[in-house]
């Protein structure tokens, strides 16, 4: 993905880009910036896909943010395990969604929205609603002794060489090797395919032999995971298990793979748009940022861009096909 | 015959931009009498009842209702001028989370002169006066929501017959009730003949038939084909009338098969439905006809996996054939065409060639990972074999007409060998050319597999097939070898004695 190009074509708001704004460091921060609501959006693309959605994402990263911190913190165990039990946690979520939407029959954007508020309830229950660092009291009124091992906070610090010393962080290679994961298995394998059938006529895909509830739990499973991964992410980066971060999560998410639907007049959830949506996104905010933009005029601007994607998408795209 | 026409349609057309759908129709509704309106799918018989109930506006002709101009431009209007249809989807007619009384004096909460307040007292009161004039036995606090479908058609109708109509319209009021709960309606209807209303009855069952009409009117391609009311009726003829060959046929050479495909025994597939056996013939194509709602679709489902049996066994190429899904079917080599392809086939938001490798993709794909040069190379093939016009096989499924939608579909189907090839309807909404490509491809193709279509129209069974079986009640009444079929004898079939009086 040629990063340059996105700055000079797609942001109107950087026409004459301040100095740096197009050096290869700045690209690399946008790719940064956007990382883990990159990774959380690919994810919701695959609920997308089948026609559902999935309103846990955010909680599920939050969640597993605070699960690898007790991990590591409370529990004193290594990054591996951490990894693990996040992994574990987001599928988890994922098939529980995928069984309350498919078997339970709740309401796709029903059943994650209660999902999101029990995670957002739940992760605060080990804790009585504290956020974990080396060295905090617990409840009982010990001392959690445990740190957050080196390998786990080099996925959130540590930067590959490429042409330049230090440059690429490891969330932006996780971004980009999911993207190319997900992109590979929604256009290339015949698993991609039956998802997009089920999610535009699932009667069809249904009587061309598909089986369609497994292929919507499984979207929602691989949605869990990503956002756990997202999760993961944020802890390395954050070092702590914070109660408040990973706010905007959700909502930068799912606009991101909104304004994917825009991209190239697909008209349809893909994660090539979405990977371009999230960058969309970031390179807005970075220039809003750059042209001393106040902070809390960003939410309405991303509001905004998603509204114009979205009728984009949806009035003009309908109109063509009469 | 009682005295004058209470309502009277005269040369009433209608068209859909270049698509005339109805062709100038008169009917005639008297007082005090039940008149069933029977047509196959697609032959007019809603857009007419939509006409009449103002939903649509006519495109010609005259309507009149006692003796004065009747034009409603809003369904509204219609109810109040004293037209009332009950349409046939019964959730239309009631609001399911208010009670039975609220439902019933539903109508008198809007309009002028109402009172702003809702009184429940009133209402009731209001309600009770309804259903005792109809003989409603229901819980007038009961929600409808808890109410069997049965009793919501009654509060349908009931809600209908507050407004004390001239002219009553059921639109297939019995399509989803059970025969005890059909009684408790009939003997409703009874009632409301006694009382001078004109019913306009429409329906597919025979049985419904049988038992209310005083005169039958059958609808063909937007016309009146037949109108019958001397008693006793002549059934059979209704059934021609609606049905029968319009068309001069190309002869079809009557093919019989050696090897058996598929066997079926004892098979049953509704609740008091008497037992299928039956044999399909390796080269042979056959056809299963009968009315709308006699178990054509379900039986179709049933080989194909989508559906379970209550009974009975199948044999394919000599080994039990029991498939729990449609993935089950498609392996053993069975394949459906199902039956509207708007709902059922078409994937809108694929392009021909990857509607046609839909249920293939398996076989079209190496560790999972799609073949996409194959894929394309068999769209191409398929769109050659068919001559579906198209400009290439990348065009959006919209772009197409009817007739090559439908060419699709089938075409997705013949990319693979099949053993048992199931259509049900493909000839629905597909225009004469195209219906005659897909019946020659059919036929040619035929070697090496069963062909089974379930199709309503007579003609479509007599120009493609081997071998006509008639269904009804949700079995098989009879068997017509396609050379020299005795028509008499399949109509009187289709139109279906009475089987079973007793359910």
């Amino acid at each position: 993905m040629g990063s340059s190009c996105c700055c000079s074509d797609w942001s109107p708001i950087s026409r004459s880009p301040p100095d740096g704004f197009v050096s290869p460091q700045s690209a690399v921060f946008i790719f940064q910036s956007v990382a883990i609501t990159g990774v959380l959006a690919l994810g919701v693309t695959a609920t997308l896909v089948v026609g559902g959605f999935d309103l846990s994402i955010g909680s599920v990263a939050t969640s597993a943010m605070m699960a690898a911190a007790y991990v590591m913190v409370v529990l004193e165990q290594n990054a591996l395990v951490a990894v693990i039990v996040c992994l574990l946690i987001g599928a988890l979520v994922g098939l529980i969604n995928g069984w309350l939407i498919v078997y339970m029959r709740v309401p796709d954007l029903l059943a994650t929205l209660g999902m999101m508020f029990l995670l957002v309830g739940l992760q605060r229950i080990p804790t009585e609603g504290r956020s974990i660092a080396t060295g905090m009291t617990m409840p009982d009124g010990s001392v959690a002794n445990g740190k957050f091992s080196d390998a786990f906070l080099a996925l959130g610090r540590h930067r590959f060489d490429f042409f330049i010393p230090n440059l690429i962080p490891v969330s932006v290679v996780v971004l980009l090797v999911l993207a190319l994961l997900i992109w590979f298995f929604l256009e290339y394998t015949r698993f991609g395919r039956m998802m997009y059938a089920v999610g535009s006529n699932e009667r069809a895909a249904e009587l061309a032999g598909a089986p369609v509830k497994a292929y919507k739990i499984w979207a929602y499973v691989i949605s869990g995971v990503f956002a756990s991964i997202g999760g993961i992410l944020l802890a390395a980066r954050l070092g702590r298990g914070d109660i408040a971060s990973g706010n905007n999560l959700l909502l930068d998410a799912v606009a991101a793979a909104l304004i994917g639907y825009a991209v190239l007049g697909a008209a349809k959830p893909n994660a090539f748009g979405t990977a371009v949506g999230a960058l969309f996104v970031g390179i807005l905010l970075q220039g809003l940022t750059m042209m001393n933009a106040p902070y809390y005029t960003q939410d309405f601007v991303k509001g905004v861009v998603l509204v114009v994607a979205l009728v984009f998408t949806f009035a003009l795209s309908g109109r063509d096909r009469g | 015959m009682v005295g004058n026409a209470v309502f009277r349609v005269e040369g009433l057309r209608k068209s859909f931009g270049r698509n005339e759908v109805l062709g100038g129709i008169a009917l005639d509704l008297h007082a005090g009498e039940v008149t069933v309106l029977m047509g196959a799918n697609g032959a007019g018989k809603s857009t007419l009842v939509k006409i009449v109930s103002g939903v649509y506006e006519r495109g010609g002709g005259t309507m009149t209702l006692a003796g004065q101009d009747f034009a409603p431009n809003t369904p509204a209007e219609a109810i109040r001028a004293g037209v009332v249809t009950v349409h046939q989807n019964i959730n239309d007619g009631v609001v399911a989370d208010l009670d039975v009384a609220t439902n019933l004096t539903l109508d008198r909460l809007s309009g002028k002169g109402v009172p702003t307040l809702f009184n429940p007292v009133r209402v009731r009161r209001e309600a009770k006066a309804v259903a005792d004039r109809m003989g409603l036995a229901i819980d007038l606090k009961a929600r409808v929501s808890d109410l069997s479908l049965a009793d919501r058609q009654m509060v349908a109708i009931a809600r209908a017959l507050a407004h004390q109509p001239k002219v009553l319209i059921l639109d297939e009021p019995t399509s989803s009730l059970s025969s005890a709960e059909a009684d408790r309606l009939f003997a409703l209807v009874d009632r409301l003949r006694e009382q001078g209303v004109a019913i306009l009855y429409i329906s597919h069952r025979m049985s419904d038939i049988r038992r209310l009409a005083d005169r039958i009117v059958s609808m063909r391609d937007g016309v009146v084909s037949g109108a019958f009311d001397t008693k006793p009726l002549d059934y059979e003829g209704a059934v021609n009338a609606m049905l029968g060959r319009k068309i001069h046929l190309d002869q079809i050479v009557a093919r019989s098969s050696a090897r058996a495909v598929l066997t079926i025994e004892g098979l049953r597939i509704a609740q008091g439905a008497r037992p299928i056996s039956l044999t399909l013939g390796d080269g042979e194509v056959v056809a299963i006809t009968g009315l709308v709602g006699v178990g054509k679709t379900a039986l179709a489902e049933t080989l194909f996996g989508v559906r379970r049996p209550l009974a009975g066994t199948m044999t394919m190429n000599g080994k039990p054939y029991a498939p729990r899904s449609a993935g089950d079917a498609i392996a053993a080599g069975v394949f459906l065409v199902a039956k509207d392809r708007a709902s059922s086939g078409i994937v809108g938001g694929f392009n021909i060639e990857r509607n046609v490798s839909l249920p293939f993709l398996k076989r079209m794909s190496n560790f999972s990972v799609l073949k996409r040069r194959l894929e394309r190379a068999t769209a191409r093939r398929q769109i050659e074999q068919l001559g579906i016009v198209c400009r290439s096989e990348k065009d959006e499924m919209s772009a197409l007409s009817g007739g090559n939608q439908q060419k699709v579909m089938v075409a997705r189907w013949m990319a693979q060998h099949a053993a048992l090839f199931i259509l049900d309807e493909p000839f629905q909404g597909v225009d004469i050319s195209a219906r005659r490509d897909i019946a020659a491809k059919l036929r040619a193709s035929a070697n090496g597999r069963a062909t089974l279509l379930f199709v309503t129209e007579l003609d479509e069974a007599l120009e493609t097939a081997d071998r006509i079986l008639v269904m009804s009640e949700h079995t098989i009444v009879g068997e017509h070898r396609n050379a020299d079929v005795d028509l008499d004898r399949l109509l009187a079939e289709v139109a279906g004695g009475p089987l079973h009086s007793a359910a």
